[in-house]
C-alpha cells in the first residue's frame, strides 16, 4: 500500500519512531519546566540523568539480573534520589543570585557525569534486550506494529498525564503551583518550602530516569544519550514555552512527528528540522506557542 | 553579575604592555603552536565576555562561530588559493553575518532562553556543518595551506606565523578594550545592570545588543580562522557544544566582566588540557565540569577577580 507515494509500512513505522522520540521529548520538557517553576533553574543535567536512568537498568540487568519490570520502577527512585542530593548539597547555594549560575552549574554536573561515565564504559553503546512480555510485533495490514514500541509511547502518555493530574488537581500539586507563584507566602503559610523544592527536582529528573529506563531497549545505552536529545529538548522548550503542563506535551508530541515526517519526506533535513521550526516560531510569536510574555 | 574590578585604567594598561612584552619573548620558552592556540583561544573567550561579561548576555552557541570561521578561511585558502590574510578577512564576515542571523533570533527572548536560543541554533549549525558538501563532513577539511601575508613572509615558519598571530591578538584586544570602554560599552554595561531603565533612557536596546552579538561573533571568527590556520585543519570539533561550553568555562575561571580574564582563563584551561590530555584519557571531561561547579560555587570572580579583590584589600582601598 502507498500514501503520496510512500509506502504506508515505511510512513508508519517513522511516525512511530516520531512518537517515541516526541513522547520523550514530552517527558523531559515537562520536567525541565515543573523544575523551572519552582528552582529557576533550567537543568543542564537533565540530559545526563536520562542517561543515567537508562545505564541503571542496564547495569541492575547485566550485574544483578534484575529485570525490566523492577527497573523501571527502580531507575527514577535512584536517579531522583541522586537528584535530590545534588539540589540539596549543590543547588541550594544558588537561589538568589542570577539564574544562569543554575544553568552553568547544571552543565558544570552534566559533564562530569557523562566523563565519568565514558570513562568507565566507553562511548560504544550496550544494547538492552526488550522485555519477553513485550517482544515481537502485530501485522496491522498496512504495517507491523512492534509491541514493545507501541508501549513506550503508552507508557510515557501515562506518565505525562499522570504527572498533569498531580499539578493540577492534587494537593501536593496545589502546593507545588502555590510555590511557583509565591515561594514566600507559601512559606508563611506553614508549607516546608525547601522539602517541597528537593522533592520537586527529585521528581523532574525521576521523570527523566524512567524516559531512560523507556529508552534503553529502543536505542543504544551510552554516555552521550542523553546530551544530543537535551539540546533538542531545549528548543522543544523554546517551541512551547514553559508556561503550561499541556502546551508542553502537546509541544513534544508535534515535534516529535513533524521529525519523523521528515524522515520520510526528507531525510537530509531531520536532524535539523525541530531548529527549523525553533526560528519560525521566534519570528512569528516569540514567547513561544503557550508562553506568557 | 560581577562587576569589573577597580584596578585603575593605567595600571591596566601597564600590566597589558608587561603581557605584550612577556608575549614577544615566549616561543624562546615555550612551544609556539601551544602558545598561538593559548592565543586563539584567549581572543575567543574575550569576544565571548564581551558579550557575557559587559552586555550580561549568556551565549551557549558560540563554537558555531569559531567553527564557522575555520571552515570558510580553510576553504578560502586551500579551494579557491587566496592569501591568509584574505581567507581570515573571509572567515571572520562569515562569522559576523551568522551572529546578525543568531543574534536577530536569539535578542527576541531573555535571560535563560536566550541560552538556549543560541545552543540550539549553534547544534542545528553543527548538523548542517556534517553534512553540507564543502565541509568534508566527518572528516572535516585536511592539509590547508598557511600561504605568505602580501605575498612577502611564508607563514610556514611557525616562528613566522606565531608573530602574525600575536599581531591579530593584540589588535583584537585592542579592538575590545576600546569597545568597553567607549560609549557604547557604557550602554552595554547599563542594559546589564537595568534594562528597563536604559530603554526608559531612550536606547534602543535591542539595536546594542544585537550590534554587541555581532561584534562578538565577529572576533570569535577571527579567533576560529587564525586557530585553523595554526592547525592546517577545520573540524566539526570546533563547532560542537563542548566548544561553546568551553568557553563559558575560560571566561568564569579567568574573571567574566574583566578585561584580562579571559586570556588568563583560556591560558589555564588549554595548558591544563595539553598537559593532561595523555595522562588522565577521558577524564579531561570530569575535570572541566569540576572546575566548573567550583568556579560557580565559590568562586564566581575568577582568577582575575579575585587576585585584584585582594589587590584592593591589601592597599586598603574602600
Amino acid at each position: 500500500m502507498e500514501l503520496f507515494g510512500i509506502p504506508t509500512a515505511l510512513l508508519g513505522s517513522q511516525l512511530l519512531v516520531g512518537l517515541i522520540n516526541g513522547s520523550f521529548y514530552a517527558i523531559l520538557s515537562l520536567g525541565l519546566a515543573i523544575i523551572f517553576g519552582l528552582l529557576n533553574i533550567i537543568n543542564f543535567a537533565h540530559g545526563a540523568m536520562y542517561m543515567m536512568g537508562a545505564f541503571v537498568a542496564w547495569i541492575a540487568l547485566t550485574k544483578f539480573g534484575i529485570n525490566y519490570w523492577w527497573a523501571l520502577v527502580l531507575a527514577p527512585l535512584i536517579v531522583g534520589a541522586f537528584g535530590a542530593a545534588v539540589e540539596r548539597v549543590l543547588l541550594r547555594r544558588l537561589y538568589k543570585l542570577d539564574h544562569l549560575y543554575g544553568l552553568l552549574l547544571t552543565f558544570g554536573l552534566a559533564l562530569v557525569i557523562e566523563g565519568l561515565f565514558r570513562d568507565q564504559y566507553g562511548i560504544s553503546g550496550q544494547s538492552y534486550p526488550v522485555p519477553q512480555a513485550l517482544a515481537g510485533g502485530v501485522p496491522l495490514g498496512f504495517m507491523y506494529l512492534p509491541i514493545y514500541r507501541a508501549w513506550v509511547v503508552v507508557a510515557a502518555l501515562a506518565v505525562c498525564f499522570g504527572t498533569w493530574f498531580m499539578i493540577e488537581r492534587t494537593k501536593l500539586g496545589a502546593y507545588l503551583r502555590a510555590g511557583t507563584e509565591n515561594p514566600q507566602m507559601v512559606q508563611a503559610l506553614g508549607i516546608n518550602v525547601p522539602v517541597l523544592i528537593t522533592f520537586t527536582y527529585g521528581f523532574g529528573v525521576a521523570l527523566a530516569a524512567f524516559a531512560g529506563v523507556l529508552a534503553a531497549p529502543v536505542f543504544q545505552v551510552n554516555p552521550v544519550m542523553g546530551s544530543n536529545l537535551l539540546i533538542v529538548v531545549f528548543a522543544v522548550v523554546v517551541i512551547g514555552g514553559m508556561g503550561s503542563i499541556l502546551g508542553s506535551i502537546f509541544t513534544g508530541l508535534a515535534l516529535g512527528v513533524i521529525e519523523g515526517l521528515t524522515k520520510v519526506f526528507y531525510p537530509e533535513g531531520s536532524s535539523i528540522v525541530v531548529f527549523v521550526v525553533m526560528v519560525i516560531v521566534l519570528l512569528v510569536r516569540p514567547a513561544g506557542l503557550f508562553g506568557k510574555s | 553579575m560581577i562587576n569589573s574590578n577597580g584596578v585603575s585604567h593605567a595600571k591596566t594598561r601597564a600590566i597589558v604592555i608587561v603581557l605584550f612584552l612577556l608575549g614577544l619573548l615566549a616561543p624562546a620558552l615555550v612551544y609556539p603552536i601551544l602558545l598561538m592556540k593559548i592565543l586563539c583561544f584567549g581572543l575567543f573567550a574575550a569576544a565571548f565576555n564581551l558579550l557575557l561579561g559587559f552586555a550580561g548576555l549568556l551565549s551557549f552557541g558560540h563554537a558555531a562561530f569559531l567553527g564557522l570561521a575555520g571552515y570558510v578561511c580553510g576553504y578560502m585558502l586551500r579551494d579557491v588559493g587566496v592569501s591568509p590574510e584574505l581567507g581570515i578577512l573571509t572567515g571572520t564576515v562569515a562569522a559576523a553575518a551568522l551572529g546578525w542571523v543568531f543574534g536577530m533570533l536569539a535578542i527576541r527572548r531573555t535571560g535563560i532562553y536566550f541560552a538556549m536560543v543560541t545552543l540550539a541554533l549553534a547544534q542545528m549549525v553543527y548538523f548542517i556543518f556534517l553534512q553540507a558538501p564543502f565541509t568534508g563532513g566527518e572528516d572535516g577539511l585536511q592539509g590547508i595551506p598557511r600561504g605568505t601575508i602580501l605575498g612577502l613572509i611564508s607563514l610556514s615558519d611557525d616562528l613566522n606565523l606565531y608573530y602574525f598571530v600575536l599581531a591579530i591578538f593584540v589588535f583584537a584586544f585592542w579592538l575590545i578594550y576600546r569597545t568597553i570602554h567607549s560609549p557604547f560599552g557604557h550602554v552595554l554595561t547599563a542594559i546589564r545592570e537595568n534594562e528597563p531603565r536604559a530603554i526608559s533612557l531612550g536606547y534602543d536596546v535591542a539595536k546594542y545588543k544585537l550590534l554587541a552579538f555581532v561584534l562578538s561573533a565577529g572576533l570569535s571568527g577571527l579567533a576560529g580562522a587564525t586557530k585553523m590556520l595554526v592547525f592546517k585543519f577545520a573540524t566539526l570539533t570546533d563547532a560542537h557544544w563542548h566548544g561553546s561550553g568551553e568557553v563559558v568555562l575560560m571566561t568564569i575561571l579567568g574573571g567574566m566582566g574583566t578585561v584580562l580574564g579571559p586570556v588568563v582563563g583560556s591560558s589555564v584551561i588549554v595548558t591544563l588540557q595539553n598537559e593532561l590530555a595523555d595522562k588522565v584519557g577521558s577524564l579531561v571531561t570530569v575535570i572541566m565540569g569540576v572546575i566548573f561547579v567550583v568556579c560557580v560555587l565559590a568562586f564566581r570572580r575568577g582568577i582575575v577577580g579575585e587576585v585584584s579583590a585582594l589587590y584592593k584589600r591589601m592597599i586598603g582601598a574602600p
